[in-house]
């Protein structure tokens, strides 16, 4: 129960298209985050999704049947809205029972629904206050909670995590794995941060300007990129892209290498450079050593590392983590 | 900068407020205080305070025996509420639709209401006034609440709908997706949230109506559709103005004013949007 097929999905607001084609099968429990840089289409993908934007063209099927035609609230989804979007004037409680009310639902059954919302987000001691007596945190699970009494199909998050400190994002996420974990549920969660897509994705479809560049579970894009986009994307710091000509090979047109592939040796490696600029994380270190001709390089280094600003190194290559990409930025294969 | 160091500055500041506020709040001042008097102290101190000897009554008694006082009060109040009720409504109704929907000719609607914004109304009389017999409306107070709520509109659409684009759309669509109607959405998520601006809207629409002499003298000049302004005038003769009584109807007058103002600008300060979003 929730498996969600788009196909040929374009959206147009006015002369700006937004989506220029999604094709996108989701299975039943699947986790999918959609993931990509600022104005890529994400959000407007949700919302036709949703059915609270039309599309232009293409068809949105949930478990086959297409609901092309169908208002929001009879679509079996629940969303999770960045800004938590509570409803101000009613308690927790009622914040939660709403839709349902609205669906008809017997009052003994709502108030199932809301006691298990309840204790599964720990919302126990609030369900009597208003939205502005509580932190955001707490709005946020408030938010979910509302989802979650709907039982629905398809939960759809649109970035739900961005309004929140960093610690409270953390455990925020891991509320969620557990949640997804808990309900079977299947659920499409927006985001522009690679670090929630890799720690939270079954899969992760990654869009960029209204096109899915790739899909694939978190270790396939990492792994394997199909282009220097998706590559550049995933993994944090950075990969680094060199000019092939400037490391004397002729067999692609850009080489890529991540921070955590590359080695320092004083004595000889694949690029020479000085030291710019370290940065020290306490598990690693992030050293910049500017390569001349090849660019400044980031280089990861697991530990305690000092170097001095200046410093002639060589970074040596993991050969066989190396991407090449040709003169589309597409990836023809890996390693030397 | 300190608090301390701006001092000469919040000084300055209030001593013009205040400044404005009296010269402002005189000539009510002078009416108030005439209307307790009698008619020769009226003229001979009109500054001073009423005391023992000039203290009278007399406006306030001709008023509540000549005049048909309550029932223009009662008109007055009728026009005013039922105008400012129609604007509100419609006007937060047309606004929502204006800030919300897409459609053809979205921009076009907002610029033509803008330019009734700009148009005053009266420049229309003679085509409102055919409109009005036409209707067979002639000195109903139904005519008066119509010609207001026209009047109202443009500005109440042009505020709200800039209010309205500012309500948070996430808040609209976990309506939607919750199952409520637009109509649902409309009265109880973004009307309360834009209540401060409608507040704004209804101050602004009330006192041209209340005060207005022009549409009731002419389409409504009979005396049982009299509103409180036209009825005062029946005091103020060619050669003859008893200004006890005219003093006295005005005094009134501003009563009511003053009551539905208070009311809504305790409205405007209280707000409920903290913690609808983020």
């Amino acid at each position: 129960m929730g498996a969600l097929t788009l196909s040929g999905i374009h959206k147009s607001f006015g002369a700006v298209h937004i989506l220029k084609g999604i094709d996108l099968d989701v299975a039943d429990g699947e986790f999918v985050i959609i993931v990509g840089p600022s104005g890529c289409g994400k959000s407007t993908l949700l919302r036709v999704i949703a059915g609270l934007e039309d599309a232009t063209s293409g068809a949105v099927k949930i478990d086959g049947a297409d609901v092309g035609h169908t208002p929001p609230a009879e679509r079996g989804i629940a969303m999770v809205f960045q800004s938590y979007a509570l409803y101000p004037h009613l308690n927790v409680r009622d914040n939660m029972a709403l839709g349902l009310k609205h669906a008809k639902f017997p009052k003994e059954e709502i108030a199932k629904r809301v006691a298990q919302a309840t204790k599964m987000l720990s919302l126990g001691s609030y369900l009597e206050r208003r939205p502005a007596e509580l932190s955001g945190g707490q709005r946020q699970r408030v938010a979910v909670g509302r989802a979650v009494v709907r039982k629905p199909k398809l939960f759809l998050f649109d970035e739900p995590l961005s309004n929140l400190d960093s610690i409270l994002r953390v455990n925020t996420r891991l509320e969620l794995a557990r949640l997804h974990r808990e309900l079977k549920a299947t659920m499409i969660y927006v985001t522009h941060d690679q670090t929630e897509a890799m720690t939270l994705a079954d899969r992760i479809v990654i869009l960029r300007d209204g096109v899915v560049e790739q899909i694939g579970t978190p270790m396939e894009l990492y792994n394997a990129p199909a282009n220097v986009f998706v590559a550049g994307f995933i993994g944090s710091p950075q990969m680094n892209f060199i000019d092939a000509a400037a490391l004397g090979r002729h067999d692609a047109v850009t080489i890529g290498v991540r921070p955590e592939h590359i080695r320092l040796d004083p004595a000889a490696g694949d690029a020479a450079g000085a030291v710019t600029h370290i940065e020290h994380l306490g598990a690693d270190t992030n050293v910049y050593l500017d390569c001349g001709k090849a660019g400044l390089l980031t280089i990861r280094l697991f530990g305690h590392h000092d170097f001095d600003i200046g410093a002639k190194l060589f970074a040596r290559f993991e050969q066989d983590k190396l991407f090449r990409f040709d003169g589309d930025q597409r990836a023809i294969g890996k390693g030397a | 900068m300190s608090a301390r160091q701006s001092t000469p500055r919040a000084v300055a500041a209030h001593a013009i407020l205040i400044a404005y506020t009296l010269i402002a709040l005189f000539p009510v001042f002078v009416i108030l205080i005439n209307s307790f008097k009698s008619r020769a102290a009226i003229f001979s101190q009109p500054l001073s305070l009423p005391n023992s000897t000039t203290f009278s009554l007399l406006g306030y008694e001709t008023v509540w025996a000549q005049g048909n006082f309550i029932l223009y009060f009662q008109n007055s109040v009728i026009v005013t509420v039922a105008s400012l009720f129609c604007v509100l409504l419609f006007g937060a109704m047309a606004a929502f639709a204006l800030s919300e929907y897409r459609f053809r000719g979205n921009s076009l609607v907002v610029l033509y209401l803008a330019l009734g914004i700009m148009i005053p109304i009266r420049l229309g009389t003679v085509a409102i006034l055919q409109l009005i017999v036409a209707s067979g409306l002639v000195n109903t107070l139904a005519a008066l609440i119509l010609v207001y709520t026209a009047q109202g509109l443009p500005l109440s659409v042009f505020i709200l709908s800039e209010f309205m684009r500012q309500v948070s759309g996430d808040l609209k669509n976990a309506g939607r997706i919750d199952g409520l109607s637009e109509y649902r959405i409309f009265f109880r998520l973004v009307l309360p949230i834009v209540r401060p601006a409608m507040a704004t809207v209804a101050v602004f629409t009330l006192i041209p109506i209340w005060n207005d002499l022009w549409f009731p003298l002419i389409l409504a000049p009979a005396e049982n559709t009299k509103t409180l302004t036209l009825g005062s005038q029946v005091f103020i003769g060619q050669f003859l103005t008893n200004w006890n009584a005219v003093l006295a109807s005005l005094s009134l007058a501003i009563l009511p004013a003053l009551i539905l103002y208070l009311i809504f600008s305790r409205q405007l300060i209280r707000g409920i949007t903290s913690g609808a979003v983020k």
